[in-house]
């Protein structure tokens, strides 16, 4: 009898979290649904959460990705409080892509701070999933 | 996970030592049917066999999430760790799963007494993962005092929770329909206890009642009567203390009666038959695509000259014509 189980194909697992205060789910939703369809096991962790929980989510969900979405503007101050708890607790390998409202000359600092990938309004879901499935064969 | 093979023993210390990202990992490897996880599971398994695990199955929609998350506030106040798996379903068209289950969890995010952990069912029927059993017993080995196993929403026969769990909470809410249904096989043979969820809102009463009646109609063939307990986890939540009194009480008759001795003999047999399944299952698969004596059995039965069952026997006696 052959030794070695053959791996499952793995699928991808991903976070989708909403750091901070605003109420609007309804792009994490879409983009959750489209990751979904694409064939990734999404861990929907839903709205107000702390950089804390989503980097406690993300570590003992094992997860390949995380996607972060926000509209209020804090942008600024939670993503690299995010990226900086990440690297503190040893996930600073695992990608971080983000989607909200975030005016260009931010977005320059946070992909300089290490957000991998940002996506604004009018975005397609094509381009969100083939990013996030580039980001998960290219990590860091 | 690679290279983990190589660190079996040096991992399975780090998840008993407390490193949650080890346990993480090694999750990941179990579900993946990732071989490196094989030896770390053996050298953790004499550590398991401590934790209660309880199952919180049911309905979608009836608030397992929310009682889960009850249960770990009351266990964590009383000072006991809880590792949680929540299970959603997987698409069976492409694999994909949203788990939202973790969305209900309220804790301190610096709380390392709690572990919650995610999974999608990936394909398997009964309401669990094919993986649960074993994440449940890494947990377990972990040191976890309290072990919850959220299944998918539940559909009549998805019953798989009680070859994981020593006790089984079915959940109900409401109007969920008459109490012809509670006589149904199936989902309500299992429970160890039912909870009426959402009392707060008309009709609990009744609901509670059908089941308390039920359970008068017979006897269950290890003697125990399955409590039935109203909860609500709205604030001020209701029944929760009481809910976990029964999980109790149903643990100390296990001990007391004999039936976990028993039960855990049942699961074990049935889960060593379910791995040799598994594997001789492969193989054979293996062999049909491999093997070109085997290859031509397959045209013969596609041609409709040979049977499927005389294909099934010839494939078991290794390509041998039978008698």
């Amino acid at each position: 009898m052959a030794k070695a189980r053959a791996p499952r194909k793995r699928p991808v697992r991903v976070l989708i979290a909403k750091p901070g205060l605003d109420g609007h789910d309804r792009g994490a939703k879409v983009v959750a649904r489209a990751l979904r369809d694409a064939g990734m096991e999404v861990i929907y962790a839903g709205l107000r959460q702390t950089p804390e929980e989503i980097v406690r989510a993300a570590l003992e969900e094992d997860v390949d990705l995380i996607g972060l979405s926000i509209l209020s503007g804090a942008h600024m101050a939670l993503f690299p409080r995010i990226l900086a708890l990440l690297k503190d607790q040893g996930g600073q390998t695992i990608p971080v892509f983000a989607g909200g409202i975030i005016p260009d000359e931010d977005a320059r600092r946070l992909k300089k701070a290490g957000i991998r990938a940002i996506f604004g309004p009018g975005t397609s879901l094509e381009e969100i999933v083939t990013t996030a499935r580039s980001l998960v064969r290219h990590p860091s | 996970m690679t290279g983990a093979s190589s660190r079996g023993p040096a991992a399975a210390r780090a998840i008993v030592a407390g490193d949650r990202r080890v346990l993480a990992r090694t999750i990941t490897a179990v579900e993946n049917g990732d071989p490196s996880a094989d030896r770390i599971l053996r050298a953790l398994y004499p550590q398991s066999g401590r934790a209660v695990v309880v199952g919180i199955t049911g309905p979608l929609g009836v608030g397992k999430s929310s009682l889960v998350n009850a249960l770990v506030g009351l266990l964590r106040s009383r000072g006991e760790s809880v590792g949680v798996i929540g299970v959603d379903p997987s698409s069976p068209f492409t694999g994909g799963s949203v788990l939202g289950d973790r969305i209900r969890l309220e804790r301190r995010a610096d709380d390392t007494g709690v572990f919650f952990r995610s999974m999608a069912s990936r394909g398997a029927a009964g309401g669990v993962a094919a993986a649960t059993r074993e994440v449940a017993r890494l947990m377990d080995s972990a040191g976890f005092d309290v072990v919850l196993v959220e299944t998918v929403g539940s559909g009549q026969v998805d019953v798989a929770i009680r070859d994981i769990a020593s006790t089984s909470i079915v959940v109900v809410v409401p109007h969920l329909g008459d109490e012809v249904q509670t006589l149904k096989a199936g989902l309500f043979e299992i429970a160890d206890i039912f909870c009426v969820n959402k009392t707060d809102l008309p009709g609990a009463d009744l609901a509670e009642k059908d089941l308390a009646e039920l359970v008068t109609l017979g006897e269950r063939s290890d003697g125990w009567a399955p409590p039935v307990v109203g909860t609500s986890t709205i604030e001020p939540t209701r029944g929760i203390r009481e809910l976990w009194d029964d999980v109790l009480a149903h643990e100390q008759f296990l001990d007391t009666s004999g039936e976990r001795a028993r039960g855990e003999r049942r699961r074990l047999s049935a889960e060593i038959v379910g791995i040799a399944r598994d594997r001789i299952g492969q193989e054979l698969t293996r062999r049909l695509e491999r093997d070109p004596s085997l290859r031509r059995l397959l045209d013969e039965v596609v041609a409709h000259r040979i049977d499927p069952r005389a294909a099934a026997e010839r494939l078991v006696r290794g390509g041998r014509r039978s008698r």
